[in-house]
């Protein structure tokens, strides 16, 4: 338990140390809590009231009203858990893929490496946006798991690519060879001097997957190829179209909130990879 | 008594595209037990191929490795284990032998949590201490929780050396250990490599280009030159410096610069009919120093091999008419 305290010290104090990449963790944590706690705090405003369309921002209404006179800021968030929850899973599964792609190609190679080099570059050929958006006509989206799972199976293949070169170029170093000859075995060699060596790259390519799953997943939703239904900012933002409130100089808080928490969220990521790179890069560490 | 490490006839070749490199052609050597021998040579002769398969890390196309009599890849488990850790290798560069993710105590921990010389974390990190101690670290807490880019050049190389003496070895394959590192610094470790050899018995094979080098760390041992894969001239390291026999090491030494000018200027030079270096991928027939060697024998030379000969006091060289001049003298 000590021990624990004491690594969980150690990670805040590595993470504190960049101060723009610990602003950025602090609102990525933000985001999480509006996300996954705020829901049980702020109730979601269903009902319509014709007398408060499009009110302007005020202490009732901290981000304004819809369409519907319904209140924005509960829309904002209810509407971030799925999107939050596909960044991550999509993010996750499509490094993971990556990384056990990537690492079987570089250290097997001869056929195996041709084949899935030859499958990420099929998969990489394909213009990813049309393809989802065939593929939601196919099968149908409505389970934010499913949807996860497909943005991570296409995303990879960059990603694994840019491991297998790591990888490739990590095993020829000296100290592997020297690890060989201590006789430390495999499992030590890639758990233990390839795999940190790529860790802070890990790290922020898993946070450029999660981007790069907002992004699709959010525009799936406003092109009304997702049904997803319940509250998500893309959701809002499709809504915000299709019902007309960019016509109004007066829904702009409302559209303005779910553009807002999408590029806020994303730019928290970003900056929390500043911090995720120096923790494990100890190169980049000064004064720890 | 047998050597500790023998090479017979050692093979090792690349394909290069359609190609064929043969990097090491036909090596034999034999060292034995607390000797130093210095395999010298310019880059891309082999010496490092050479030395790779003498440790195991690079498996031969021909010939055997033998390790106290016996062949290293016919060995059964076990025996190539002991074989692993008896045998340790110090590489050239202290920037990419240790691996920046990790602190020193992790780097000498690793090897000895996992072959049981320390049984808990703390057990390694004293003996981690004590191996510090041993390469001149002290105190060695000042440096147990350094990451490699906290450290010197020389640091490094000394950190490299504790880590392979983690693991008692018997054989070090040093390549090309002090290259790197600034001649201030490379007497110290050199020094501290000799004591070694003295302290524990230590048995080198120490790959170097520079034969001042070699001249310092192996005086009273023996000096292998290598030319495009094959070991032109073996012998005690006085007697191959004061009197070298082939061509191609007299060729080496006469480049040596000295230190006074005028007797860098005045020094007698040998004449090479050639001053490239042939490419590996087309080595010429015959002795591969043929093109440039000022005792070219046309019809000889260009046609046949030459073998190691021996010549006496325990020289050996490969060259047709240096080995037919000592045989009628």
């Amino acid at each position: 338990m000590a021990a624990f305290w004491h690594n969980l010290k150690t990670t805040l104090r590595l993470l504190s140390h960049n101060k723009v990449g610990f602003v950025g963790f602090l609102f990525v944590i933000f985001f999480i809590l509006l996300s996954f706690v705020g829901p049980y705090v702020v109730p979601l405003d269903r009902t319509t009231k014709l007398d408060q369309i499009y009110a302007p921002i005020s202490l009732q209404h901290p981000l304004g009203t819809d369409f519907s006179g319904r209140d924005v800021l509960s829309h904002v968030v209810h509407g971030g858990r799925d999107v939050l929850t596909v960044a991550f899973l999509a993010g996750a599964i499509s490094t993971v893929i990556a990384v056990v792609m990537g690492s079987v190609s570089a250290l097997i190679g001869g056929k195996v490496d041709s084949g899935i080099m030859g499958l990420a570059d099929v998969i990489l050929t394909i213009p990813q946006f049309p393809l989802l958006i065939v593929l939601a006509g196919l099968l149908r989206f409505n389970n934010v798991l499913i949807l996860a799972f497909i943005l991570g199976i296409l995303s990879w293949p960059s990603l694994s690519r840019a491991i297998r070169a790591q990888v490739l170029s990590l095993r020829e170093r000296d100290f592997v060879e020297a690890a060989r000859a201590l006789d430390l075995g495999t499992g030590h060699i890639i758990l233990r001097e390839i795999m940190p060596n790529m860790a802070s790259y890990l790290a922020v390519s898993l946070i450029f997957a999660m981007t790069a799953a907002v992004y699709a997943q959010v525009g799936l939703v406003f092109l009304g190829l997702v049904p997803l239904s319940g509250s998500n900012w893309g959701v809002m933002l499709q809504l915000a179209w299709t019902k007309g409130a960019i016509f109004y100089p007066k829904a702009l808080p409302y559209i303005l909130a779910p553009v807002m928490a999408i590029a806020l969220f994303q730019l928290s990521l970003v900056f929390a990879t500043r911090s995720l790179e120096e923790m494990f890069n100890p190169r980049l560490r000064t004064g720890v | 008594m047998a050597a500790m490490m023998e090479l017979v006839d050692l093979e090792r070749s690349f394909k290069v595209g359609r190609a064929v490199v043969r990097a090491v052609d036909g090596v034999s050597l034999a060292i034995n037990a607390g000797e130093v021998v210095c395999l010298v040579g310019e880059s891309g002769c082999g010496k490092t191929t050479t030395g790779k398969m003498a440790v195991g890390l690079l498996r031969p196309t021909g010939g055997e490795v033998r390790f106290e009599g016996q062949d290293i890849w016919q060995m059964n488990a076990a025996d190539f284990r002991k074989y692993r850790q008896a045998v340790q290798i110090i590489h050239q560069d202290p920037y990419s032998s240790l691996n920046p993710t990790q602190s020193v105590v992790d780097i000498l921990s690793a090897p000895l949590l996992r072959h049981g010389f320390a049984h808990s974390r703390l057990e390694a990190r004293q003996m981690s201490a004590d191996c510090l101690r041993r390469v001149d670290m002290t105190p060695p807490e000042d440096y147990l929780d350094k990451y490699p880019h906290q450290l010197s050049g020389g640091q490094r190389q000394r950190v490299s050396v504790a880590r392979a003496l983690t693991v008692n070895p018997r054989f070090i394959m040093a390549d090309e250990a002090v290259s790197m590192l600034d001649v201030s610094i490379r007497v110290s470790l050199l020094k501290m490599l000799g004591r070694f050899r003295d302290e524990l018995g230590m048995t080198y094979l120490f790959i170097t280009h520079d034969l001042a080098v070699a001249k310092f760390f192996a005086w009273d041992g023996r000096i292998a030159v290598m030319y495009l894969g094959r070991v032109v001239e073996i012998g005690p390291t006085p007697r191959l410096i004061n009197y070298p026999q082939h061509p191609y090491t007299k060729a080496l030494l006469s480049a040596i610069p000295e230190a006074d000018p005028h007797a860098t200027r005045t020094k007698e030079r040998v004449q090479l009919r050639s001053m490239d270096v042939p490419s590996l991928l087309h080595v010429p027939s015959g002795c591969s120093f043929h093109p440039r060697c000022p005792l070219f024998e046309p019809g000889l030379c260009d046609q046949q091999v030459p073998g190691l000969a021996d010549i006496g006091d325990r020289v050996q060289v490969a060259c047709h008419v240096v080995a037919r001049g000592a045989r009628t003298v």
